[in-house]
């Protein structure tokens, strides 16, 4: 296995205060490579559809921790794994349907995976159900 | 500061006009939206305008909250619109297809920053 060049790792407790903080903190890490606006912005973005399903889904508000790692390569290639213990996912398929979502109260999109994977390259989703979530994104930078 | 949740609401000749400053997330869209509602429903203006011009990041919790607001403004006969999202945010939209639904105004001359 190819070893990074550099890597980050940060657990946050799953409060909705640290959604920006994750965010900042994974652009400010990317920073490095000199990425465009562009690319940080759908970073930052994919960073906050992934801890923001953490923390509204995986833990439904109760307190958990959100592990972010995030890595990159020589070739620029950034990887983020997102993982979470909450409640995990019964049908990772349905869940990332577009649109599809388990919230009755009418605020929720359901296109937090759908904009993961237009904004990132690949995108991958584990879960056992009752056991968390693990998500990991890729995005090469130009 | 990112996690800004200020809003500014100015109802003049039945128009609500609602600036919205700062990012604009999970956790801020939960401020928001109560604030939003309820002068929506306690002024009952004939059009709801939706400032974007000064917010620099959204994420999907962005597009529940103006999807919501659009419901909130149908029901009580109001029209909706979008005002001067940057490039960064009309890329969200357009993923949602939300100018499908609805109008989204000077977007043109909100150059990229």
């Amino acid at each position: 296995m190819k070893k990074s060049d550099n890597h980050m790792k940060l657990y946050l407790p799953s409060l909705s205060v640290n959604e920006g903080l994750a965010r900042q903190a994974v652009a400010s890490f990317i920073a490095q490579l000199n990425p465009t606006i562009e690319e940080i912005s759908d970073i930052k973005c994919a960073v906050s559809e992934a801890v923001t399903n953490s923390i509204v889904h995986g833990y439904k508000f109760k307190e958990g921790i959100i592990y972010i790692g995030v890595k990159y390569y020589s070739d620029r290639t950034v990887v983020i794994e997102i993982k979470d213990n909450g409640c995990g996912i019964q049908d990772v398929k349905l869940a990332m349907t577009p649109l599809y979502t388990t919230d009755t109260t009418g605020e929720r999109s359901g296109m937090g995976f759908a904009v993961m994977q237009t904004f990132m390259d690949k995108l991958d989703v584990r879960s056992i159900n009752g056991q968390g979530v693990r998500i990991v994104m890729t995005k090469k930078l130009s | 500061m990112t996690e800004c949740e200020s809003i500014e609401m100015v109802y003049e000749k039945h128009v609500l006009k609602i600036k919205i400053r700062g990012d604009i997330d999970h956790h801020s869209a939960k401020g928001i939206r109560e604030k939003i509602d309820s002068n929506i429903f306690s002024k009952r203006p004939a059009m709801v305008v939706l400032d974007l011009s000064v917010v620099e990041f959204m994420d999907s919790s962005g597009l529940g909250l103006i999807m919501g607001r659009y419901a909130t403004s149908k029901e009580i006969g109001a029209n909706f619109l979008i005002y001067k999202p940057c490039k960064r945010v009309k890329k969200i939209l357009e993923l949602a297809g939300v100018e499908r639904i609805m109008e989204i105004k000077g977007d043109d001359d909100n150059e990229e920053k």
